[in-house]
């Protein structure tokens, strides 16, 4: 007999500190944390530089709770998909108890500290865009129809309104334009990589439109809601939110994008597969580039306006 | 049974703590620096019952 305990539940597959920070969605946290910085810095209200880094954080942190509570409802599909196999659920890093335990956690805190650093408007919309993201996009719109990612991606476009409101405390147009940009962008983003994802929704059940509507429904769809995207970013260059800077990267961006939509909107899926799905895996990448340099010129438009530079005044 | 506390198992779980214990520690800074921030700024009102005492 000995009185020293040993904890012998020892598991091999325990989880480290970055299996938890993996749960958050690192690199979706990054879209977020950008475009609501974007959004801070657009309006109109100077920001004490400590209340702004704090909303920043904890709209990502709210962010990073709702992408762990998608995980947690989303553990069975994430088993099926080559795309989402290796994350921490499926991986056997983290269970979905601890998963669903950080989500909710994350999710309290971040609404709370974000109402207490900036405003109960703000807290309110990151409130609800969480509840957006798990509820309606994750547990209902995901695996009911394939309109999922086009209702669905409000989630990912809210940030900007949020930092926006955390800045000023009231709404405006200018954030629903950050919005529009967002939510349109969403689609033809999502049906490329669906594209050439290939089986992974189908085998995972999920109602995505390469599987309800066929392949070519889906690059039909892309060429337009790319379009539709191009008119809308276009247009926003002269609005309160443009000026020249914006003009000449999105008019550059958006001849880039819809030639990409019309070749994948023309090309047949004998071609895509000879090539490995080439111009569509460029497409997504492009897409990426796409939505940050737009923000990135609409945040140098706001940085230039003090100076008398930025928009058209 | 010899006690090991060099295992790769240990080092996992001392990472994990240590993030947490930092994550903690910037956590009460950063309401630190915003109650400063926030008391400093001019905006905080105390509440009349308190100004009363």
């Amino acid at each position: 007999m000995s009185d020293v305990s040993f904890n012998t539940d020892l598991r091999e597959d325990e989880a480290g500190f970055g299996d938890f920070f993996a749960l958050l969605k690192p690199r979706v946290m990054s879209l977020v944390v950008f475009t609501a910085f974007v959004g801070l810095v657009a309006a109109p209200v100077p920001v004490h530089p400590l209340i702004g880094f704090s909303a920043i954080l904890f709209i990502a942190i709210g962010g990073g709770a709702s992408g762990a509570l998608n995980m947690w409802w989303d553990a069975d599909i994430d088993r099926i998909m080559r795309r989402t196999r290796n994350r921490p659920i499926p991986a056997g890093k983290v269970t979905e108890q601890d998963a669903l335990a950080i989500g909710l956690a994350l999710s309290g805190l971040s609404v709370m500290m974000l109402a207490l650093a900036t405003n109960l408007v703000a807290a309110a919309m990151l409130a609800f865009t969480i509840f957006f993201y798990v509820v309606i996009y994750s547990m209902w719109l995901k695996r009911s129809t394939p309109q999922n990612i086009v209702i669905g991606g409000a989630a990912g476009a809210f940030p900007p309104v949020i930092g926006w409101l955390a800045a000023t405390g009231s709404m405006a147009v200018e954030p629903w334009l950050m919005f529009a940009l967002v939510f349109m962008w969403t689609p033809p983003h999502f049906w490329a990589l669906c594209l050439f994802m290939r089986s992974d929704y189908d085998d995972a059940g999920v109602p995505m439109l390469t599987v309800t509507h066929g392949r070519r429904a889906t690059r039909v769809h892309i060429l337009v809601y790319t379009i539709l995207l191009a008119v809308l970013a276009v247009g926003a260059a002269f609005t309160g939110i443009g000026g020249p800077v914006y003009l000449t990267v999105s008019v550059v961006l958006n001849a880039l994008f819809l030639l990409g939509a019309w070749r994948i909107s023309r090309r047949d899926e004998t071609a895509s597969e000879v090539d490995n799905f080439l111009v569509e895996r460029r497409f997504f990448r492009l897409s990426l580039l796409y939505l940050f340099l737009h923000f990135g010129a609409i945040l140098i438009e706001a940085v230039l306006k003090p100076y008398g530079l930025g928009g058209w005044t | 049974m010899s006690l090991k506390p060099t295992h790769e198992l240990h080092n996992r779980r001392f990472g994990r703590n240590l993030g947490v214990g930092l994550i903690l520690a910037a956590f009460v800074a950063l309401v630190f620096g915003l109650t400063m921030v926030k008391v400093t700024r001019g905006d905080f009102v105390m509440p009349p019952s308190e100004e009363l005492n």
